[in-house]
């Protein structure tokens, strides 16, 4: 080791107090999150030290500068992938001892495993096999050739994917088309893949005031809110329909729209997102406070479902005078029919909301609003009606808030003030952000990211919003713009949209 | 100036930000199908002229009338937006303002936001493409294309209006204002930046935006070769006044065009006893 050192650029005593530092570091991060713990003791609590984790943290993090170090240093990959691969076991032995150790001085658990029974023998090497050949394989040689060809490699798959973005969609249609056909019996399935279409449907929506418009809204979870009471207040008080109310509810969420529209015309950036998550504050304690109208913190319960089309009921014990859905088609009463009919009214609903902004994206006021967002100074002098062109993003986008909001409340049949905090405005915004502004396929991709990923894996519990926090900090590294943040002309002159992509992507 | 030719009459026009007057008192005429230069000294109030003639300001005192062919508009009493809109004065302005993400043919369409917006019915027609609002896309998509070949951006029509060249971009925005199909165009400064060559090829296209499409020019500008050879008429400011108005030739002799542009001859402006230290008069010592 120390010749390939004294080979290299930089010398030993250098690399010597880069290590140092960094172990410095580490200690500074390690001590406070793992190396000190509350424990439950029958004389109170009492804190723990586990300087075990600490010591193994410091360990995984010079070895990893160290792999760092032989990589800038241009020495072999077979000593980068040794490296790297003893970083893993540090970071797995750190995992293991974090969630289940009595015996803080016991020997490390992959040397156990490494001395085991046949199996965990076997496990043991597969496990440094796999993480060797990973990073043996993923190293490349340090030349400017081999990083243009991964740039030419990104470039490409960024041309394939822009010049396909119809066919990408088509697919991805058919594919939440016959989604239950393939789940059909898989109720958790199916109502996973109804959640996130709700957040698909509210990203499309918030994603014509954010993404086209420019106009950053932390209080979009209002008009969800008001879509939802408007629907569960107008059924309970006036008997009124799921299919009346909801376009009724589209039109008070986008008057909402308007009402919060008018004094915020004068803001921009961060100042708009202060006033408007104000706005959607105001909303949710009105519904908390208003306890005649709204029931208050009780939230209103046992909504009315929707029918199929005022044809059939999907209820199992079917009321005087309506005919049940089963006996409809002519099929067995199964508890399923509600949730794919559901799954199907929110694909539709959240299509129509996708399909409506792509047009109005090449209309006037879509033109309007990206001129907008790029430079108001510039419309003004245009003639541009700037408070009528704010006014639509919002109301528009708040709309399709409002259609959300009340498939919110039929599906749930119950709601409360607790579904529309800011969390939920967050969430909204960051799956518009991390798809990249202005990108519909995006918003699809977030959704499932953000919403369909914690979901699955809710057995990896803690763990869950570790890895998310770290995914998040991932897509900020690499795609700071959005996971796909590419802006398409909406008309062109001499070019094909596949010309126009290639000159970009260069 | 009586004649019925004029077709901006700007009387009395003050506009004073708190104690700062930035015009004092101005009044000039422009006429139909000229070009009309203001000039004038840094911080002379050139711009803030062109801010309340388009509605970015409104006048502290003043009446500005656009002689329409329907008849006057008095546009101190419009605003924003409206001036443009129903009045028909489109404006570019000093540091380019083009929508840079958006790609130049989109640029000129949404200059014609108003023509498409009416054919649109509040979007609707749009939404659905019914055939009045196709018949109009198709209209200014024909006047985009026009005016691209006018200003010879034909072939970067698809590019992103950023990635163009500066003279360029310069050349865009001229353009885009036409396209909001105006009768009076107020030009901010077009040539800065431009080398002799673009001004040149900046000379032939605003007069035959003047001549071709009939159009009243008005414009500020420090290129004193562009405002020479191509204005009719040249009004010169100085710290909000003006102080000369007439052809470009007699504002060129004028003394006091003269004095604002060089300084006052350096004689007159020193006190007597600077200029009894300057001159080592031996009398004073």
């Amino acid at each position: 080791m120390s010749s390939a050192f004294a080979s290299s650029r930089t010398s030993g005593s250098e690399i010597v107090k880069e290590l140092a530092f960094f172990a410095v570091i580490a200690l500074l991060m390690s001590v406070m999150i793992l190396g000190v713990e509350t424990v439950d003791r029958p004389t109170g609590l009492e804190l723990a030290v586990r300087w075990d984790l600490v010591l193994i943290a410091i360990g995984s993090t010079v070895i990893g500068r160290l792999a760092l170090i032989v990589r800038r240093e241009g020495i072999s990959r077979l000593v980068q992938a040794l490296m790297i691969t003893l970083a893993a076991v540090c970071v797995f032995e750190m995992f293991v001892r974090f969630r289940d150790m009595d015996d803080r001085w016991a020997s490390p658990v992959v040397l156990d495993m490494a001395v085991g029974s046949f199996t965990s023998i076997v496990v043991t090497v597969c496990f440094l096999a796999i993480v060797f050949a990973i990073a043996y394989f993923s190293m490349k040689e340090k030349s400017a050739v081999v990083v243009d060809e991964s740039t030419k490699i990104s470039s490409k798959i960024q041309v394939a994917y822009r010049s396909n973005t119809k066919k990408i969609g088509l697919i991805g249609i058919i594919f939440f088309f016959i989604f239950p056909l393939i789940f059909g019996e898989n109720r958790s399935a199916i109502d996973l893949a109804t959640l996130v279409m709700i957040y698909i449907m509210l990203g499309w929506g918030l994603n014509i005031v954010v993404g086209l418009a420019g106009l950053l809204d932390l209080g979009y979870v209002a008009f969800y809110a008001v879509g939802a009471y408007s629907y569960a207040l107008l059924s309970q008080n006036f008997d009124l329909s799921f299919w009346l109310c909801l376009p009724l509810a589209g039109i008070f969420a986008a008057s909402f729209g308007i009402v919060l529209g008018f004094p915020v015309l004068r803001l921009r950036g961060d100042y708009l997102a202060i006033v408007t998550l104000g706005f959607g504050e105001i909303i949710r304690v009105i519904l908390i406070n208003w306890y005649d109208l709204t029931g208050g913190p009780d939230g209103i319960s046992s909504i009315e479902r929707p029918s199929f089309f005022g044809l059939a009921e999907f209820s199992r014990r079917v009321p005087e005078g309506s005919i049940g859905f089963g006996d409809l088609m002519g099929i067995e009463y199964s508890s399923m029919h509600r949730l794919i009919f559901l799954y199907y009214l929110i694909l539709i609903l959240a299509l129509v909301t996708n399909f409506v902004t792509m047009r109005l994206r090449k209309l006037p006021i879509g033109r309007a609003w990206e001129a907008l967002r790029e430079d108001e100074i510039a419309c003004r002098s245009l003639g541009i009606n700037p408070t009528n062109t704010k006014l639509s993003a919002f109301a528009i986008g708040a709309m399709f808030g409002g259609f959300a909001g009340a498939f919110f409340a039929t599906r749930q049949g119950f709601i409360s003030p607790e579904s529309f905090t800011f969390l939920e405005s967050a969430v909204i915004l960051a799956i518009v952000v991390m798809g990249g502004m202005g990108s519909q396929i995006g918003v699809v991709l977030a959704a499932v990211v953000m919403i369909g990923f914690p979901e699955m894996f809710r057995e990896l519990a803690e763990y869950r919003m570790l890895i998310f926090g770290a995914g998040m900090v991932a897509i900020m590294l690499w795609r700071p713009r959005g996971l796909l943040s590419f802006r398409d002309p909406t008309i062109l002159l001499n070019m094909s949209k596949k010309e126009k992509v290639a000159g970009e992507a260069k | 100036m009586t004649d019925n030719n004029v077709q901006l009459e700007v009387e009395h026009l003050t506009m004073r930000f708190g104690g700062l007057v930035a015009i004092d008192d101005l009044s000039f005429t422009a006429r139909k199908g000229e070009i009309t230069a203001i000039i004038g000294p840094n911080g002379a109030g050139k711009t803030t002229v062109f801010n309340c003639l388009t509605g970015f300001y409104v006048p502290t005192e003043g009446r500005l009338t656009l002689y329409a062919n329907d008849g006057p508009r008095l546009l101190e009493r419009s605003e924003g937006f409206r001036i443009p809109r129903n009045n028909g004065v489109a404006r570019t302005f000093q540091n380019i303002r083009l929508f840079t993400g958006m790609t130049v043919l989109e640029n000129l369409i949404v200059a014609q936001h108003n023509a498409l917006m009416d054919a649109s019915a509040f979007s609707l027609a749009g939404l659905f493409n019914l055939g009045r609002y196709a018949k109009a896309e198709k209209a200014a998509l024909e006047t985009a294309k026009f005016w691209l070949n006018k200003v010879g951006l034909y072939d970067q029509a698809d590019w992103n209006a950023g990635n163009l060249p500066y003279g360029s971009q310069r050349r865009l925005e001229i353009a885009r204002a036409m396209c909001v199909n105006p009768s009076l165009l107020c030009l901010d400064e077009p040539a800065a930046g431009l080398n002799p060559r673009e001004s040149a090829e900046l000379n032939v296209l605003l007069q035959s935006i003047r001549d071709d499409q009939g159009i009243g020019l008005l414009l500020i500008e420090h290129d004193m070769s562009v405002v020479m050879k191509i204005s009719d008429h040249v009004i010169v400011l100085d710290y909000g006044k003006k102080i000369a108005d007439g052809d470009p030739d007699a504002v060129k002799n004028d003394p006091a065009v003269i004095r604002a542009y060089l300084g006052e001859d350096e004689d007159d402006e020193l006190p007597p006893e600077v200029a009894a230290d300057l001159h080592l008069d031996p009398k004073a010592q």
